[in-house]
């Protein structure tokens, strides 16, 4: 290559060469001049190329033993994760349901209402809440997650916003922002991932459906093979059971620990336990009472939950392609104790105070069993005990047990079975049948059908 | 309490064990860095033959043990895109985060195939950074095995020596072994073969074979009964010399496809551990070589 452009030079050279003659002397010389230095210059390139081209084929031989250290990744950018950055996904969500009775009158009988997102699923077609997820590593320190609703009615609601340490050694993990709960276990999954349309009755009762509080949530996994870790969370109690304040410091306390690891190549495990503590101020709820009026009845005093988790999971040889089953159960129990004010408001027989007292507790258990590839089928029971509930106005007989009917004694209970059919990793589409005695005297039944479709990026697999 | 204490206290101050923590996605990383670590590093293999890398949950005892790892190896393309980020963020270990020393990702330092045009999930479970299935062309491990060896020397400082050697001589005998397989493998040159899963696409581009079909109809879709059906009839039309299928995936397909058109069907040992020769990496050639070689007769 080089050397044709030489010939090419000297070509050029030699075609300049009778204007050269009629040129001065001196103007010969220089030409001359000029080619002898550019021939050289040529000679020059073309031995450095020739030797670069001999070293180069020299490492490319030697490139399967050691590469140098320069040797750069093939095949350009890495993927992963940072291939999207950040991390984008969109989780669709609409469902079609059949109740008998009429979702907007739901109740939990036996428990406080807690204001939360308890009820059914809308009569008919609905479409449920659109979740937006962001996240990538914001650093060498930090990561940073946001996972949003957008609500069908319209508006926008924060689910959960946080940053996550990447860089703290010891197996520590410090979350700050809005997050689930680690209370319990299926509160710190999102609802896509839930096996059915629903929560438990445990977690409508006790948490409102789902815990998400802004605070603070430091984590420490230990050192050994069996999985073990210790955490604890400060946070603002801004949702039941606590109420929100203004207050400095902190308006709930959670302490969690876990146990997990594998039973041979099949099964994978993991237990939990968990305490909730929060002291709640007038947090208020609605109620008819004796007289058929409608009033506002609030709490004040300290909520302390416990609740014990599990799961077990079987897969042959640890591969869930063809089969597989998850085993899932929870047990919660709650004691509160403060005081209840009766008719806040004064709508019906004036606003009265009194001492309060209930421990109550519930669970539920649920298999759900992938009998093909793409499709499972699960039953989930619900159980709910309402316990004593001590309240001073009814035991000093300054008003009837009538004027607290959402608090009367009674059990609810529920048996929900689900089938659903899972084409790819991304989609969903599942049917649920539900018999609820939430309501005391006023059994429901439901059908749903959903669907949940993922777009974006991958989703989590996580335990 | 004071026993609480004491016992926190061991688990705090477990001595530093000499060896290194090796935690690897797949058993085909855990082979090659017990290849060029030897005796300074202790592996652990989060996935076996029998799991599907992709569909692998972050389950607890994987968490546990990326909390301890120096240097996790796994093979990234999106392969473990479902769970070894929530390894890493659950694990508290900063040695093993993305970007530090102890994060190592073997299809960085490959050729990727099929890295797709456009991306679009209508497409399958499609990769954006290519196919993640590198380890079944021989010279893409000799390159990771090469990279890995600079990381662990960069890591354990003190023995960096040692792993140059160890890479060196593995090096040497690997390059023996692929000329051995190559000359082998002749034979399967232009062989038109049935795939399960986009899994053998580096195979075959080493060797030469052809992809006649994929029982998947799309990567990570199950079979369909209407896609099998149509394999049937373009099987009867042009058909493959052999139908192949890895250890993780479900057998019934491939031998359903094999009734119907007569075409044997082979489980391959996909990784180390597939089968019981496949106990190494020179196994997981050899036997995967012999078994084309034998269904192709």
């Amino acid at each position: 290559m080089h050397r044709k452009l030489i010939c090419a030079a000297a070509l050029a050279a030699a075609a300049v060469a009778p204007l050269a003659a009629r040129a001065q002397d001196a103007e010969l010389q220089r030409i001359r001049e000029e080619i002898r230095q550019m021939k050289e210059a040529y000679e020059r390139r073309i031995e450095a190329l020739e030797k670069r081209l001999q070293e180069t084929e020299a490492r490319t031989a030697k490139a399967e033993v050691a590469p140098s250290p320069a040797s750069t990744p093939a095949g350009g950018r890495s993927g992963g994760e940072g291939a999207f950055n950040p991390a984008l996904s969109l989780i669709l969500n609409g469902t079609l349901a059949y109740t008998k009775r009429d979702p907007d009158r739901f109740r939990i009988n036996g428990f406080v209402p807690t204001a939360g997102e308890v009820a059914p699923p809308r009569r008919g077609l609905s479409l449920g809440e659109s979740e937006l997820a962001l996240s990538a590593n914001i650093d060498t320190l930090f990561r940073g997650t946001l996972m949003a609703a957008l609500k069908p009615e319209g508006g926008l609601e924060v689910e959960e916003s946080y940053l996550q340490t990447l860089g703290l050694s010891n197996g520590f993990t410090v979350k700050a922002g809005r997050f689930f709960s680690g209370v319990g276990y299926q509160n710190q999954l999102h609802a896509h991932a839930w096996d059915f349309t629903d929560a438990p009755l445990v977690m409508k009762a006790f948490l409102g459906n789902q815990l998400a509080d802004d605070g603070v949530q430091v984590k420490w996994v230990a050192p050994t093979d069996l999985y073990f870790d210790l955490g604890f969370e400060a946070g603002r109690g801004r949702t039941f059971p606590g109420s929100d304040r203004s207050k400095n410091g902190f308006g709930s306390g959670t302490v969690f620990a876990h146990l997990g690891g594998d039973l041979g190549s099949s099964y994978a495990w993991q237990v939990g336990v968990s305490h909730l503590r929060t002291a709640p101020r007038e947090r208020t709820y609605d109620d008819t009472d004796s007289t058929g009026a409608g009033v506002t009845n609030s709490f004040t005093g300290q909520s302390r939950l416990w609740v014990l988790d599990g799961v077990l999971k079987w897969a042959p040889e640890g591969n869930a392609a063809e089969t597989s089953f998850k085993l899932q159960g929870e047990y919660f129990r709650r004691t509160e104790s403060g005081s209840l004010t009766y008719d806040t408001q004064a709508a019906s027989l004036g606003t009265q105070s009194g001492g309060y007292g209930s421990r109550q507790s519930g669970w539920y258990l649920q298999g759900v069993y992938q009998f093909m590839p793409r499709w499972r089928a699960g039953y989930r029971y619900d159980r709910l005990n309402a316990g004593a509930t001590s309240l001073g106005l009814v035991e000093s007989g300054a008003l009837a047990a009538a004027s607290f009917p959402i608090l009367s004694g009674y059990n609810p209970k529920r048996s929900a079975f689900m089938v659903d059919w899972s084409p790819s990793e991304f989609s969903r589409i599942r049917l649920q049948l539900a018999r609820d005695y939430s309501r005391q005297g006023e059994p429901d039944n439901q059908v749903f059908v959903q669907y949940i479709m993922s777009l974006g990026a991958h989703g989590a697999h996580k335990f | 309490m004071k026993r609480i204490l004491f016992c926190l206290g061991i688990l705090l101050s477990r001595p530093a064990i000499a060896a290194l923590d090796v935690f690897a996605c797949e058993p085909e990383w855990a082979a090659l860095a017990q290849e060029i670590g030897g005796d300074q590093v202790s592996t652990f293999a989060a996935t076996t033959a029998r799991q599907d890398p992709h569909r692998i949950e972050a389950r607890p005892s994987l968490i546990a043990r990326m909390r301890r790892a120096d240097l996790a190896i796994c093979t990234g393309a999106e392969l473990e895109v479902g769970w070894l980020p929530l390894l890493l963020t659950q694990s508290g270990n900063p040695r093993v985060q993305r970007g530090a020393a102890g994060y190592f990702e073997a299809s960085q330092f490959v050729d990727r195939l099929e890295v797709p045009k456009v991306l679009d999930r209508a497409m399958g479970d499609v990769h954006p950074s290519g196919n993640p299935h590198i380890h079944l062309d021989p010279r893409n491990i000799g390159k990771v095995g090469a990279a890995l060896a600079l990381r662990l020397a960069d890591i354990d400082r003190g023995n960096a020596e040692l792993y140059r050697a160890r890479a060196a001589q593995f090096g040497e005998r690997w390059r023996a072994a692929i000329a051995r397989w190559e000359r082998e493998a002749a034979p399967l040159k232009g062989m038109p073969v049935v795939v399960y899963h986009k899994d053998f696409s580096y195979f075959l581009h080493w060797t030469g074979m052809r992809e006649a079909g994929a029982l998947e109809p799309k990567p990570g879709i199950p079979p369909t009964p209407a896609h099998l059906a149509e394999l049937v009839e373009r099987m009867q039309r042009a058909p493959a010399k052999v139908i192949i299928h890895s250890a993780y995936s479900s057998p019934k397909p491939a031998e359903f496809l094999s009734e119907r058109t007569h075409i044997p069907a082979v489980m391959m040992p996909f990784t180390v551990g597939g089968t019981d020769r496949a106990r190494d990496l020179y196994g997981l050639f050899d036997d995967t070589i012999e078994r084309l070689l034998k269904a192709a007769k």
